[in-house]
């Protein structure tokens, strides 16, 4: 799913997956701020969004 | 192809007699030149109707499901393979379906053909390898290999891979070393030009449909796209909602298109959607090595688990 989307063009950085436990909050942290910084790095997403106006 | 057709009108002509099928499915000249559409047979006097020739590009695998009784249809090997697909996912039993096996020389790209025409084309005719068309201003003769469609040049499985009787000789199958040269051109461009691609790609889609319902894989009884509790996306033809639904029906056939083409056949604005599920079938066969419906005895890759699954998507 994340490769068909990257091949259309939508940035990897912007698709995250992950398993997480509910005991595992460490990792929950983590995996957070690892996604908002990567997405943070990015920018605005401009693609695949619907402009109601 | 004029053996072909008669040894195809014996068959289904002595099935139906014998009354060991109640339906044959096959391929009728269609209501205008250079095209066949599905037809089912149910009389030994209507199997004079029945024709095969390179404009069969819709995949019959299609019309084989919820069918009450024995049918017999006429598969070439891309709908051989959706066959496989279909008796793997418990839509048709084995014992339900007569093959009849066609072994496959491609099939044309009509809308190339027509780009030569400015006119109508009133006359279609095959001899051999040659094609020779007729409008109402000139008359071309052209070599069938020169206008097949992409999918049938880059295909290599042309021989059905299941099938009750033949209706002709095997053919070659071609080794093909780059099978996959328009998903790498695509992935060879920048993200930016990537989205531009599929933005210019679908931008005249009218949403009718008529790829996903010429297409075997897609029989959910309702759609994600006719759901409207809750909708999953919008009915019009806003272009997120556009991309949306090309790149989920596309996600829906991972590892199950067999790239028949009958979805860009079917698409009235000539939008080559397989530039969506090819990529899919790119990463299914480079991840998994597999390609759909080749073989009764395995599940497709989404659909089984393995220790060994490619997991470096995952945290
Ligand atoms: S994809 Fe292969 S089997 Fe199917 S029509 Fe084309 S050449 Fe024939
Ligand atoms: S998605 Fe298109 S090419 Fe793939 S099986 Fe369906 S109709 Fe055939
Ligand atoms: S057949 Fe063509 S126009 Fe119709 S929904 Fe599919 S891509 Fe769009």
């Amino acid at each position: 799913m994340g490769n068909l989307l990257e091949h259309m063009g939508i940035e990897r950085d912007r698709i995250h997956f992950s398993w997480i436990s509910s005991a595992e909050a460490t990792k929950f942290v983590d995996v957070v701020k690892e996604i908002s910084n990567k997405v943070r790095a990015l920018g605005p997403n401009k693609k695949l969004v619907k402009d109601y106006n | 192809m004029d053996t072909c057709i008669q040894k195809i009108r014996e068959i289904a002509f002595q099935l139906l007699d014998k009354k060991e099928v109640e339906k044959v499915i096959g391929f009728s000249n269609g209501t205008i030149p250079m095209a066949t559409s599905p037809i089912t047979i149910a009389s030994k006097q209507d199997t004079e109707k029945l024709v095969f020739n390179s404009t069969c590009g819709l995949n019959l695998a299609n019309y084989i499901r919820q069918q009450k009784g024995k049918i017999a249809v006429i598969a070439k090997g891309c709908d051989s393979r959706n066959i496989v697909t279909h008796i793997i996912e418990n839509q048709v039993k084995r014992d339900q379906v007569y093959i009849i096996g066609v072994p496959c020389n491609g099939m044309i790209n009509k809308s190339k053909i027509k780009s030569l025409f400015e006119d109508e084309i009133q006359k279609f005719e095959e001899d051999g390898d040659s094609l020779i068309i007729e409008s109402s201003s000139k008359k071309e003769k052209l070599k069938k290999n020169d206008y097949l469609r992409e999918n049938c040049r880059l295909c290599q499985h042309r021989n059905p891979v299941i099938y009750d009787v033949l209706a002709g000789d095997l053919v070659k199958e071609q080794i093909i070393d780059v099978p996959y040269p328009d998903v790498e051109k695509i992935a060879a461009l920048e993200a930016d030009a990537r989205w531009i691609h599929f933005q210019d790609l679908t931008k005249n889609c009218i949403r009718c449909y008529a790829c996903r319902n010429a297409c075997p894989l897609c029989y959910c009884p309702t759609c994600f796209v006719d759901e409207s509790g809750p909708q999953w996306v919008g009915k019009g033809q806003d272009k997120t909602d556009i991309n949306t639904f090309h790149f989920l029906r596309a996600f829906h056939c991972a590892g199950r298109c067999t790239d028949c083409g009958a979805c860009a056949e079917a698409c009235p604005m000539d939008i080559n959607v397989r530039d969506f599920t090819r990529k899919l079938n790119k990463d299914t066969f480079d991840m998994f090595g597999w390609e759909a419906g080749l073989d009764l005895t395995k599940r497709p890759p989404l659909d089984a688990y393995s220790p060994d699954d490619p997991n470096d998507f995952i945290k």
